[in-house]
């Protein structure tokens, strides 16, 4: 009887072991994020170019999609994928914000005068909380946004792939 | 004159002292609470990373805008999931994780009691 019941109790814990480690095998260990934020956030910025600044709200209020890229000019995968934000911006039925992360400002406005200035408006983030009320990590994160929701969230540089993904979303 | 202004700096700063030591501690217990999302094995509060370094500073933002822990915590979650909390809430995802523990020890109890009752 004792026998039997210790040697239940070490199966059963052996098939507990088993499923454990069989489901977390099967997920994948790298950091899936899972952000909530489907409403844009709300909050103040400098912009780039006036120093003035704006209200969030009345950056997104038009009936268009809006493209909303986090760069700086010290990333480098930025750099990759500004000829595709420089591709989007000719684009009439989008319009590109730009939010310019932890950056230096003579550098940010090197490298726009460098490879083109795809954005509309550019807004400051000194200190990098702007991005956080976004739930971003860092650059260069995009979100594609429309009516004030955002339709689709871009983890790293945009390639040719996503460019032709978000233009059959605007379509 | 010179007296005064030192007793005049005295006070205040004896005044606004414990205050600001307050809002360091529950910075330090909320960030120490974070997983830094960009490093390995890191907490908020150990990391240097710009990730972390921006969140410290959104957190300490927060605390003097009257924030309590628990609404930063919210905040938070809503921006970047569950995953950032060290210290899991209980939803059904995490019941397991909490009982667990509390059922092993309940076992345990039930095999030394029936042990003791034999004896």
């Amino acid at each position: 009887m004792k026998i039997r019941v210790l040697s239940l109790i070490i199966i059963i814990s052996l098939i507990f072991v088993f499923i454990i480690f069989y489901k977390s095998l099967n997920e994948s260990s790298y950091y899936k994020p899972i952000s909530k934020i489907q409403d844009i956030p709300k909050f103040y910025a400098n912009s780039f170019y006036s120093k003035k600044e704006i209200n969030s709200i009345k950056i997104f209020d038009e009936d268009k999609y809006y493209l909303f890229n986090i760069w700086a000019s010290w990333c480098l995968p930025c750099r990759d994928e500004h000829p595709i934000l420089v591709k989007l911006s000719k684009n009439n039925q989008l319009k590109l914000i730009g939010l310019n992360y932890k950056d230096n400002l003579i550098n940010a406005q090197k490298f726009l005068n460098e490879l083109g200035d795809p954005y509309e408006i550019i807004l400051i983030d000194k200190d990098g909380t702007k991005a956080i009320e976004w739930g971003a990590f860092g650059v260069p994160e995009t979100f594609l946004i429309y009516k004030n929701k955002v339709v689709k969230k871009f983890i790293g540089p945009l390639d040719q792939n996503l460019l032709l993904e978000i233009e059959k979303t605007i379509k | 004159m010179k007296i005064f202004k030192i007793i005049l700096f005295s006070l205040v700063f004896f005044y606004f002292s414990p205050l600001i030591a307050n809002e360091i501690e529950l910075q330090n217990k909320i960030t120490k609470n974070l997983r830094c999302l960009v490093c390995q094995g890191q907490s908020v509060y150990d990391s240097d990373s710009e990730f972390a370094l921006s969140l410290k500073l959104l957190v300490k933002n927060k605390i003097e805008q009257g924030f309590s822990d628990e609404q930063i915590y919210n905040f938070l979650t809503d921006k970047y999931g569950e995953w950032i909390l060290y210290d899991p809430k209980l939803n059904k995802n995490t019941y397991l994780l909490w009982f667990l523990p509390i059922l092993i020890l309940l076992f345990g109890g039930a095999i030394v009691l029936k042990k003791f009752n034999k004896h």
